[in-house]
């Protein structure tokens, strides 16, 4: 690809560096972004993408040396203001946006239109609908924007940045939320921007969106700059070893249990909540790894919670070990050993300021206290230290709070609590979500030896790559029901294509429906 | 993943050893206690500006700092039940108005037997505490008027049990809470009932707080209220007894009040003590949001408030100035508090 055009580049940094404290953040890192680009930036979490961003986008000031070049123009950013009016704007993962407020006053934040002392909607409004319609947006500018949904409201981010004349966009995760369908939406509209002549910079874990979109991708590793590829020599192997420096290519492979017994543990039939389940039906089986694909919306996690009790079904049925149950409580289905990991680990997962310690033992501090009332701290910190070796959690003693650790470990931290009540089934609802190349890989291993121990897991995930890597079997969900499988006995190899074709309903090669 | 990467060891990265986590632990010594300091500098400044203006040092002496801990009692009881509430993310604006109730109920029945009267005082708290649990977690109103209805509520229920005067009973037979003190070395060291009873609150809330896996899903549910369900954690039943608890400590403190004046007014009695036990509580660095705190912090906080209207009273300042000058303090205080945390906690 010809793409190193002959013009200046619209963003150049150089000889970023910025250490808190004692640690390097960034170590004399280079950056360049050239008008109607995409540039993938990627690294392991904590390898500095979000503090280099960070530094671009005025939050942090970077230690004195580095020097930031926009379009020609030596510039200090000091602070966010300035930042945008650079011409910088940022879509942060966890989008910025004041959600009682509607669109149009979403995407003037901070440059409100005015009559006199007044502030005229109307006129916000209609400024705002162009940018919109530009954008394929189907929702007006006066909607509210909690009524949105995660890709809308990424749209109103985007909405925002070209408002306000950006010039180079930088998008951090922005397809974490968003259903395959809606990622491709959002994919036509980044090219749309692209060819626009924006300096797009795209952060993201996904190795197959950075290779289907990007122009060029850089990677950092432990707060330095370790190289650029652009064009042909953009290679997922070869990007996957410049960020964790070594060769992962035997990533996802795991071996199935030889010789599995495949006795059913868990049926779940005809379970529907009124709602988004709508008579959803499979079986998990022992020393199993069952995958649960589907798009977003497709009642996955809804399906899961409603197994595990933490909502109540209208109608079906949950047979465990041959016996007819019904979870009215998460407490219960606990008792039953079957535990669920959540997909939102910080929302309903962990509590971010207690200590690693009190997060791994939360659900057993009940079965190990001494007179079913005190605490047994003994008993808590040897578990406590024994989950952190044996997960490899990266944390500087049990006392530190949980929230101050990176994602990969957090995660961890979480399933090591479910672990310790010892589940015959366990739900993991996107267990790698968020979550670094390294501690991806030990959470498989951690997967798959439980699978061989003979637990019975259902692994929902919505990056496919995972789902044809890691599972031996995948039960395929859309509109509130299990639509197909794909693996086992059901004749059809696992395979991405195949799935998809279940999850969105179209008939492939003449045999699915 | 049967990679070779799964072998990697937890001490790749990060700072580890004895050190830090001596130094971390000391820190967390510092942070649960930092209110400590303030209480010690406060104490100190006041000594200083006594000897500067009344000329005798008069507020460090034995006997009053007895009386400090006096007055301090009955808000350190209701500030203990409140850190339970606020532990959970709540708040009780009702327990003034339940200690007036309690107090009403326990002079009515005084009469008959103390012991009865007492527990009656009690279990009076602990319904009001259980109604606004019970709406709380089952009916899931927000505690902020939950509250606030029990406050106009009980305050009504005491003028309409007292019949709207004032109860008296010269011969209250548990007065002796009020004006005895406990004999430890007879003839030399003797503490006030009052005292005795708030230290025991104390102590009591720190082993539920600290030593019991109770303790530990009052602060889960304060944290993260849909992570403990998930958790298989009765969310509702923990916020059941973290609001009985507070409404039994206000009954306890209605038996306190009422034995320091044989009497009790269902108008008058415990008007805005909530306000006193909340600034003992948020004086005392727990998080308004739940999750974050300890009865340690909230006995600071109780003593700082009692310690300054005391240090004031003796320095001769004008009851207006008082409320002033203590508005002011908690503010600063917990001000200080933040600025000195900022940037220390998760980001």
């Amino acid at each position: 690809m010809s793409l190193q055009p002959k013009n200046p580049p619209v963003l150049e940094m150089r000889h970023i560096s910025k250490t808190f404290g004692g640690t390097h953040a960034l170590n004399d890192v280079a950056f360049t972004a050239y008008a109607g680009e995409i540039h993938a930036l990627m690294g392991e979490n904590g390898a500095g993408k979000s503090t280099l961003m960070k530094v671009l986008a005025g939050a942090f000031t970077p230690d004195p040396g580095g020097e930031i070049i926009i379009a020609g123009q030596p510039i200090k950013i000091t602070n966010p203001m300035q930042a945008r009016r650079a011409g910088v704007s940022v879509i942060y993962q966890e989008l910025a946006l004041a959600l009682n407020l509607s669109v149009a006053e979403n995407i003037h934040l901070g440059r409100e239109l005015t009559r006199g002392p007044w502030i005229d909607r109307r006129r916000m409004d209609a400024d705002c609908r162009d940018v919109l319609e530009k954008l394929g947006a189907n929702f007006a500018p006066q909607t509210v924007t909690s009524r949105l949904s995660m890709a809308e409201r990424q749209i109103v981010e985007i909405a925002r940045a070209i408002h306000a004349d950006a010039r180079i966009l930088v998008m951090d995760e922005p397809t974490t939320a968003l259903s395959s369908r809606e990622t491709e939406r959002l994919f036509e509209l980044v090219a749309q921007l692209k060819s626009a002549g924006l300096a797009i910079v795209y952060i993201s874990h996904r190795m197959g969106e950075v290779y289907q979109l990007a122009d060029r991708v850089s990677v950092l590793r432990d707060g330095g700059y370790v190289g650029t590829l652009s064009g042909a020599e953009v290679d997922p192997e070869k990007i996957v070893y410049m960020m964790v420096g070594r060769d992962l290519s035997s990533f996802y492979k795991r071996a199935p249990v030889a010789g599995a017994h495949l006795e059913t543990v868990l049926e779940v039939a005809d379970l529907s909540d009124g709602r988004r389940v709508n008579g959803a039906s499979l079986t998990v089986r022992k020393g199993e790894l069952l995958g649960l694909a589907g798009l977003v919306g497709a009642g996955r996690s809804e399906l899961a919670r409603l197994i595990y009790g933490a909502e109540t079904p209208a109608s079906g049925r949950i047979v465990l070990d041959g016996k007819a149950v019904s979870f009215r409580s998460p407490k219960e289905a606990i008792r039953h050993g079957v535990v669920y990991l959540t997909e939102d680990r910080k929302g309903d997962g962990l509590l971010l300021d207690m200590s690693v310690g009190d997060n791994i033992n939360l659900q057993v501090f009940g079965n190990d206290s001494i007179w079913g009332m005190w605490l047994d701290r003994k008993r808590a910190d040897q578990r406590a230290a024994n989950a952190i070796s044996a997960f490899a959690i990266r944390v500087a003693g049990k006392a530190v709070p949980v929230g101050a650790l990176s994602g990969g470990n957090q995660q961890k931290v979480l399933l090591s609590r479910l672990l310790e009540t010892k589940p015959k089934v366990l739900i993991l609802d996107e267990p790698t979500r968020g979550v670094d190349i390294g501690a991806k890989a030990e959470i498989y291993r951690i997967i798959d030896e439980l699978v061989h121990a003979g637990v019975a897991v259902l692994v929902i995930s919505s990056e496919l790559p995972e789902v044809v890597g890691i599972c031996d079997r995948v039960a395929v969900m859309r509109e509130g029901r299990i639509v197909g499988e794909v693996g086992g006995e059901s004749g059809q190899t696992i395979s991405e294509e195949n799935i998809m074709a279940l999850a969105v309903g179209v008939n492939l090669k003449g045999r699915l429906q | 993943m049967t990679g070779k990467s799964g072998t990697s060891k937890p001490t790749a990265k990060g700072v580890s050893g004895p050190t830090s986590v001596m130094l971390s632990a000391l820190r967390a010594l510092v942070d649960a206690h930092s209110m400590l300091l303030v209480l010690i500098v406060l104490g100190v400044l006041l000594q200083i500006a006594c000897i500067v203006i009344t000329g005798e040092g008069r507020f460090l002496s034995l006997q009053n700092l007895s009386i400090v801990l006096e007055q301090t009692s009955i808000n350190a009881v209701l500030a203990s039940g409140m850190t339970f509430v606020i532990l959970t993310g709540g708040i009780d604006l009702s327990v003034g108005s339940i200690l007036a109730a309690a107090a009403v109920v326990g002079l009515l029945v005084s009469t008959t037997s103390g012991v009865l009267a007492v527990l009656l005082a009690l279990t009076c708290g602990l319904a009001f505490g259980l109604i606004n649990g019970a709406l709380v977690a089952y009916v899931q109103l927000p505690p902020f008027i939950v509250t606030l209805g029990t406050l106009t509520a009980a305050r009504g229920v005491a003028r309409l049990m007292s019949h709207d005067i004032t109860v008296f009973n010269a011969k209250l037979p548990f007065a002796f809470i009020g004006s005895d003190n406990l004999v430890l070395i007879p003839g030399l060291v003797s503490v006030s009932w009052l005292v005795v009873i708030a230290f025991l609150v104390i102590v009591g809330s720190w082993l539920i707080l600290r030593r019991t896996v109770l303790g530990v899903y009052i602060y889960t549910v304060g944290g993260n209220p849909s992570a403990a369900r998930l958790a298989g954690i009765k969310v509702g039943a923990v916020l059941l007894f973290a609001y009985g608890v507070s409404g039994v400590l206000a009954g306890l403190g209605g038996v306190m009040q009422a034995a320091r004046l044989y009497a009790a007014n269902g108008l008058q009695l415990g008007q805005s003590y909530e306000l006193d036990a909340i600034a003992a509580v948020i004086l005392g660095g727990t998080s308004f949001v739940g999750g974050i705190g300890s009865i340690w912090g909230t006995l600071y906080g109780a003593l700082i408030i009692a310690v300054l209207s005391n240090g004031l009273i003796l320095l001769g300042v004008s009851d207006v100035w008082q409320y002033i000058i203590k508005g002011v303090v908690i503010i600063g205080a917990v001000a200080l508090d933040r600025y000195r945390l900022r940037g220390s906690v998760r980001s």
